[in-house]
């Protein structure tokens, strides 16, 4: 049974400074003495939930614009100045929110923050860069297409959030994204970008004195009246029946295969047990018992594991494996021999106590870096958790009996209502 | 003392950084065998003993280990390289000592089921089925073979399809056997413990393990190439790559620095972090603005690794839609021609250098890159090289950047492939 660990570095309430600027941008700070690096991480509450159907990947490429010229720096400039510094810094989007993560030497934590300001708030869109922006994101979906993983995820997405923007990629695809023009994304800065949902996290060897006042310089002063932050999203409602399909992409050697259905939302009371049970279902060690019986016993995959990938309203629960295409039938027989086990019998005490020590055991590995702390920070904001959600995490993981991993199971996993992509020669 | 370096009377050599900064260790052994080490018919048996290794000893059956590193929430894995395959586990420091007993017991004791044998053939030709769906690994794999005629650096890390069919237990066994020994690894640990308590449990748990004989590394010298090759390869999809491959210096050659630095300057600093901390882009380096800004290109990225025998330095592109890889390759030549021709200012080096210092502070945060780092440079150089490595970059000036492009970075010492699309 794993214990609480002990640790200066596990963030909580005693060392996590969160601060709200009066234009409601909220800063959440970690002093970490023993590095003389930094890294800040965070986001904008805009999305490709906002993307028109015909415009999809307007979010992305408004994001990946921002650093492509601003009205003080062109592309260059903006990258010599990061480059020269060994800092670097990037934008991207998702469904919710257009996020921005960064790192340098401490002595140039101003660069980085002023930085991230100008972008955010002064971008030029030049239309020279972002037609090239524009053709590098349509190479990567041309390769997209091409990716038998990448097609099965994508398929698995769009059939098992049909109709909601849950189950469109953020990316888009080629004809939405050709189809985006300069005045769109400039019309979606000035609609969804301002301070309103922007959360700062900054960690390093810094006060939380002078970080707030660094941010307070450069982005206290942001206002965007006419920001637009929320939208009415569709209901999400799970497939009626069981959906299979199989893509075929010519000249390839190996079929992927992505399967599953909705799982819970980040902040549902059924995640921590759905997360508890996943592990012990398709990651413990070498990928689970999925990952035993596929795998290791019949040889049949490189890699076959499952997934909990839990969103804000929603998420989804995956199973994965990469197979020769003659032994494609015979891995999904061997997986749904797994799930009916799973939904029909309690884990065992010792697969439970093993997957909530795991659980709690990989907690300091998990904020050994700057980097791992911000990404825990940006988690607890993103999904409202108690910023001392870590440091009470082992106590919750103790209160989570097999029943309640069970009943998790059988509440997502309906064997009869799955999604079943393949993608492959 | 936070630094400790031994060898053990059977050869077996220790290097221990105590760190404390987490509750954390890292633990590593490295072997000297990798896919340099294999002959024709038997390409692949590094990588797939190197699966063999997880399935387990008598001790300590395969789930069993899995289960006793996983339960406390640690992780664990393995790496077949070129010239060297390392096993690696991270765990929460009072739980560590399972992962010097388990190393220690595989070293000499793992099964080699016939059956387990049987079905890993299968997982890991479905490994390298995986590999084949991808363009690229298809085209480099095509440019090393054009590149080395009598090097084992010819052939795949992970196999030829038919050896991987053709080879049995006993090859893979034997492979074990020979090269599993503590005379040819080192176990490199890193974290948060006490440096006299760890001595002494290693020499507990390996000093009775014999010294294996010598071990004799393969040792094909390949020949100057002579006059450049040109590869195609042909395959599905819409996307067109270039790789230009370069006979490299070996990691411990003085020359290697030199190649580093105008690789940097080339296509942006390369990243010694492995696990976290991260690289930096590189928008203003002298390949990405004059392939990428001038729309030859919408990608473009350099490999130089640091190897026993002289290597590949690789660069790669991802043609532009609107041009040909012909046209771009032209443009990576007047860049080096200007390399060649006309000297670099002092500060593009200092530039170079800072960059070189960032990526190392981002990634000394991480435990497991220190324990990475105090093994890595031993198994083609020496410990030396790493520590030396800032120095040896600052020591560069622009004439041996300038001779090193006229040597090095020239057309009768390289590869040019294609990948091109059967859609034309």
């Amino acid at each position: 049974m794993g214990s609480t660990p002990q640790w200066k570095n596990m963030p909580g309430s005693t060392n996590i400074n969160r601060t709200e600027l009066e234009n409601g941008i909220i800063l959440l700070t970690f002093s970490n003495l023993e590095s003389n690096s930094v890294v800040i991480s965070g986001y904008l509450g805009c999305g490709s939930m906002f993307d028109p159907d015909d415009k999809l990947g307007l979010a992305t490429l408004t994001a990946q614009s921002l650093m492509r010229g601003t009205t003080q720096n062109d592309h260059q400039e903006i990258y010599n100045k990061l480059e020269s510094a060994g800092a670097t810094l990037g934008f991207g989007s998702s469904i919710h929110s257009t996020s921005f993560g960064g790192r340098a030497l401490v002595e140039d934590l101003p660069l980085l923050i002023g930085m991230i300001s100008e972008c955010l708030r002064q971008p030029a869109f030049p239309e020279d860069q972002i037609e090239r922006l524009r053709t590098q994101m349509l190479t990567s979906l041309q390769i997209r297409d091409q990716d038998t993983e990448d097609r099965a995820s994508l398929a698995f997405d769009e059939n098992v959030f049909q109709g909601h923007p849950y189950g469109r990629p953020e990316e888009g695809y080629i004809e939405t994204v050709s189809r985006i023009e300069l005045a769109d994304l400039r019309n979606f800065h000035e609609r969804f970008y301002g301070p309103a949902g922007m959360v700062i996290v900054i960690v390093g060897p810094v006060t939380p004195q002078q970080v707030t006042k660094q941010v307070q310089k450069v982005l206290g002063d942001w206002q965007n009246p006419q920001q637009v932050t929320d939208i009415d999203l569709p209901e999400i409602a799970s497939v009626k029946e069981t959906l299979r399909k199989h893509l075929s992409i010519p000249g390839k050697s190996q079929t992927d295969l992505v399967m599953g259905c909705l799982g819970p939302a980040r902040n549902s009371v059924d995640y921590l047990p759905a997360a508890l049970g996943n592990n012990i279902l398709g990651q413990f060690g070498m990928m689970g018992r999925i990952g035993d019986s596929v795998r290791e016993k019949a040889g049949l995959a490189y890699y076959a594991s499952t997934s909990l990938n839990a969103g804000l309203l929603a998420g989804t629960w995956e199973i994965s494996a990469g197979v020769n295409p003659g032994n494609l039938e015979r891995a999904l027989e061997l997986i749904m021999k797994e799930l009916e086990r799973f939904i029909r019998e309690p884990v065992d005490a010792e697969e439970l106590s093993d997957s909530r020590s795991n659980f709690i055991g990989r907690l300091p590995m998990a904020f050994e870096s700057n980097a791992g702390i911000a990404n825990g920070l940006v988690r607890l904001e993103r999904f409202g958790l108690d910023l001392d959600y870590y440091v009470n995490y082992p106590d919750l993981l103790q209160q989570i009996s097999s029943e309640d991993l069970l009943q998790a199971a059988q509440k997502y996993l309906h064997l009869d209502q799955l999604v079943i992509i393949s993608a492959g020669p | 003392m936070n630094d400790y370096e031994t060898k053990l009377t059977n050869g077996l050599k220790i290097r221990l950084k105590e760190i404390h900064t987490a509750p954390l260790v890292s633990h590593w052994i490295w072997y000297r065998v990798g896919s340099r080490d294999e002959v024709p018919g038997k390409t692949g048996v590094s990588h797939w003993v190197e699966h063999m290794q997880f399935k387990g000893t008598e001790k300590f059956p395969g789930n069993v280990l899995d289960k006793l590193i996983s339960r406390d929430g640690g992780y664990w894995n393995a790496f077949t390289n070129l010239d060297w395959t390392a096993y690696y586990q991270v765990m929460p420091a009072d739980k560590i000592d399972i992962a010097y007993q388990l190393e220690a017991d595989r070293m000499i004791n793992s099964r080699f089921d016939l059956q387990e044998v049987e079905a890993e053939r299968t997982v890991i030709i479905s490994e390298r089925e995986g590999n084949e769906n991808e363009p690229l690994f298809r085209l480099t794999s095509e440019v090393q073979k054009a590149a080395f005629n009598e090097h084992a650096y010819n052939h795949d890390i992970i196999g030829e399809m038919d050896d991987l069919k053709s080879m049995g237990r006993d090859d893979l066994y034997k492979h074990y056997r020979q090269y599993y020994v503590p005379n040819n690894a080192l176990v490199a640990i890193a974290g948060d413990f006490k440096i006299e308590d760890v001595i002494g449990r290693l020499e507990q748990l390996y000093g009775g393990i014999p010294k294996g004989s010598e071990i004799m590394h393969t040792d094909r010298v390949e020949p100057s190439q002579g006059s450049e090759k040109r590869i195609t390869v042909t395959g599905p999809g819409g996307t067109v790559y270039l790789q230009v491959a370069y006979r490299a210096p070996k990691g411990a050659d003085r020359d290697f620095f030199a190649l580093s630095v105008l690789d940097s300057l080339l296509s942006g600093p390369s990243n010694l972090n492995m696990f976290g901390g991260g690289g930096i882009t590189n928008r203003t380096s002298r390949l990405y603005r004059a392939l990428v800004e001038k729309e030859y290109a919408v990608g473009i990225n350099a490999n130089l690794q640091a190897t026993i025998d002289p290597f590949l330095y690789s660069i790669i592109a991802v043609i532009h839609p609107n041009h040909s890889p012909e046209e771009a390759l032209q443009q990576i030549d007047n860049q080096i021609e200007e390399l060649q021709n006309q000297l670099v200012k002092e500060s593009e080096i200092a530039r170079a250098v800072k960059q070189a210092r960032a990526i190392f502070a981002y990634g000394s945060e991480s435990i497991t890159n220190q324990a990475f780092w105090s093994g890595y440079a031993d198994m083609f150089a020496s410990y030396d090289w790493f520590l030396n490595y800032i120095e040896k970059l600052e020591a560069v000036s622009p004439q041996m950047l300038q001779e090193i492009a006229q040597r090095y970075l020239i057309p009768q010492n390289r590869v040019v492939g294609t990948y091109i699309t059967t859609e034309g």
